[in-house]
């Protein structure tokens, strides 16, 4: 097997909570970058919430925008340097909530860069609140009797809307919580930035994950929801296949 | 130097910011700026530009963050509304020090605001108008040739500074045509990359400590950068000041109604002046050195209906004369439709000189 060092964008640490997929699947990411040769020619937009935690621990060039904002400044990056490698790195209270408008548009426009989304079905940095990926039923800090859909909305399932609606070039929903699903999702992560460097169009890879601090569980106790719950709302696998595959 | 052609303010706006070696422009359609985008459309992707019709304001000011974060020259614009929708985005490019340049072709008035030329935008523009604690360069030109001018200048400006400079004209200044020549074109190519600018290569491989977010030398290194330049860069034109016993501090398309008001008062016998602000922030204070000791009032003259300039005035007013007590008179046009005519100026000048009008400050 293979020895897997530290990828070089990455430093050790991060603000993290115990359990969280966040830095596994930032650390995917940077692998794939790494691999691709593209450490010193990416750029990656990060968003406000639990996600921008990785600015501190990331040594490959960054910016920092307002919340929800990532893919717009990500799209001002790309149009002015094509042959850079572009990706924002967001949580769904970023992409899918506030940022929705800036999202759907860089998908609804084709935009050549690659949004990475955690989805962990609720605003974790400010508490636990509900967001768009909240289960039906789900309590959350703002839906403490559960999520109703009736007048808040069903789960937000992005990568399908992509699907259905745009032109997009690569659409993937990945797991991080257990070997097998960390490794089918780095290899969404790296068609999606294959897509982007041959110019097909948008990517998104979304990764599902555990937050045992927001949902009041122990880390197996959250493994188990998200198999037998979570999993169950949002399906995982390739959504949107590059063309020609 | 290339031939005068007779063009629209807001034409001129987008040709010399063309010619400034604008990279990327991103904006959405707005009267009565949106001759800036559509000029823009067409002429960028002919000069390998980019050009992008944004979904909003908001997503607008956050492209052009993304450029201006690896060092092009890039440009937004809008009137008074989505300038409100950008001000979250320019903070953030305040507290990155990103070079931006927007401009604002103001129109009138509170929330949907109607087409008039006014001058409702002052007080939002000159705070810094997002959260924080911040300022941004405002530039005010009077004339299209000024307007194109002063694109130029901004480039200048936010780069020295690397702050953030807007250009603040008028539905009238926008949609003027007049005559206008402009400076030579640079090519974007040939300018420089910033020795800031994020160019995509690995920041650090060392394993530093996590850093604290906030650090006690950006705000120490912004006050000192808002200091320099308050001290460096006020702008003014004056006119008959040397000997006037009233001097009128009014900008942009009013101050050309000013200006005939004051022909038709020199006429009359009455020394009356004008400074003209082409900065709003920082304030040209400096102005009132070339005022005579003796001068008996300062009159604030804008298109709003609360005075938002007066303020201003009065501070600079109480800068300068220490030893005495100089009024401050206010002239706000509250009829949000329409710039005031020469005898409408002229006839509250004359109400202030004859004491009818109670001092301000």
């Amino acid at each position: 097997m293979a020895k897997r060092g530290i990828p070089v964008l990455k430093k050790p640490g991060g603000n993290f909570c115990p359990g969280c997929g966040h830095n596994i699947f930032h650390r995917l990411i940077c692998e794939v970058i790494e691999e691709l040769g593209y450490e010193n020619n990416q750029m990656m937009c990060f968003a406000i919430g639990c996600a921008c935690n990785h600015a501190a621990v990331f040594n490959g060039e960054n910016t920092m925008g307002p919340h929800g904002r990532p893919a717009s400044v990500a799209t001002g990056v790309k149009r002015t340097n094509e042959e850079m490698l572009v990706t924002t790195y967001q949580g769904d209270g970023d992409a899918y909530v506030i940022g929705l408008q800036d999202t759907f548009n860089a998908a609804y426009r084709n935009e050549r860069i690659t949004q990475f989304v955690v989805n962990n079905t609720c605003f974790a940095m400010t508490g636990g609140q509900m967001g768009w990926t909240t289960l039906p039923g789900q309590k959350t800090a703002t839906s403490q009797t559960g999520r109703d859909t009736d007048t808040t909305g069903a789960p937000l399932k992005f990568p399908e809307l992509v699907r259905n609606d745009f032109n997009a070039a690569y659409a993937a929903r990945g797991a991080v919580h257990n070997p097998k699903e960390i490794r089918k999702t780095k290899g969404y992560i790296r068609q999606a930035l294959e897509a982007q460097i041959a110019g097909e169009g948008y990517s998104i890879v979304e990764a599902v994950s555990i937050c045992p601090t927001n949902w009041h569980m122990s880390v197996d106790q959250s493994i188990d929801f998200l198999e037998k719950e979570v999993l169950g709302a949002f399906e995982l696998g390739e959504i949107v296949k590059r063309r020609g595959e | 130097m290339s031939e005068t052609v007779l063009m629209k303010g807001n034409e001129a706006v987008a040709e010399a910011a063309l010619r400034a070696g604008l990279d990327f422009y991103a904006a959405y359609p707005i009267t009565p700026q949106t001759e800036i985008l559509e000029y823009l459309s067409k002429k960028m992707p002919e000069l390998g530009r980019v050009c992008v019709q944004a979904d909003s304001e908001i997503t607008a000011i956050n492209m052009i963050m993304g450029a201006a974060y690896t060092g092009k020259r890039v440009l937004t614009s809008s009137a008074g509304p989505g300038i409100s929708l950008k001000q979250e985005g320019l903070s953030y490019c305040a507290a990155n020090d990103l070079p931006v340049v927007y401009v604002d072709v103001q129109r009138g008035g509170n929330g949907l605001a109607n087409m008039g030329s006014c001058q409702t935008e002052y007080k939002r523009e000159v705070t810094g108008g997002g959260n924080g604690d911040y300022h941004a360069i405002i530039l005010a030109p009077a004339s299209v040739q000024e307007t194109a001018d002063m694109v130029s200048l901004a480039y200048e400006l936010a780069e020295k500074y690397r702050n953030i400079v807007g250009i603040m004209t008028e539905a009238t200044i926008g949609q003027l045509v007049e005559p206008v020549t402009f400076k030579e074109a640079v090519d974007p190519a040939s300018l420089p990359v910033p020795s800031w600018a994020k160019t995509g290569k690995m920041i650090s491989s060392s394993d530093e400590p996590i850093k604290p977010r906030i650090k006690d030398a950006k705000p120490k290194a912004d006050r000192a950068k808002y200091f320099q330049m308050k001290e460096e860069v006020q702008m003014w034109e004056s006119t008959n000041v040397d000997d006037a016993d009233y001097v009128v501090f009014a900008f942009g398309a009013p101050s050309r109604v000013v200006y005939d008001a004051l022909l038709i008062l020199r006429e009359e016998g009455q020394k009356i002046g004008m400074i003209r602000p082409q900065t709003l922030w920082p304030y040209p204070e400096k102005a009132l050195e070339e005022l005579k000791e003796d001068v008996k009032g300062l009159i604030s003259l804008e298109t709003n209906c609360t005075g938002q300039m007066l303020p201003d005035v009065a501070l600079a007013r109480d800068l300068h004369f220490k030893d005495r007590h100089v009024p401050v008179y206010s002239c706000a046009y509250i009829v949000l439709d329409r710039i005031p005519t020469v005898m409408q100026v002229v006839d509250d000048i004359k109400a202030i000189i004859s004491g009818q009008t109670e001092e301000a400050y």
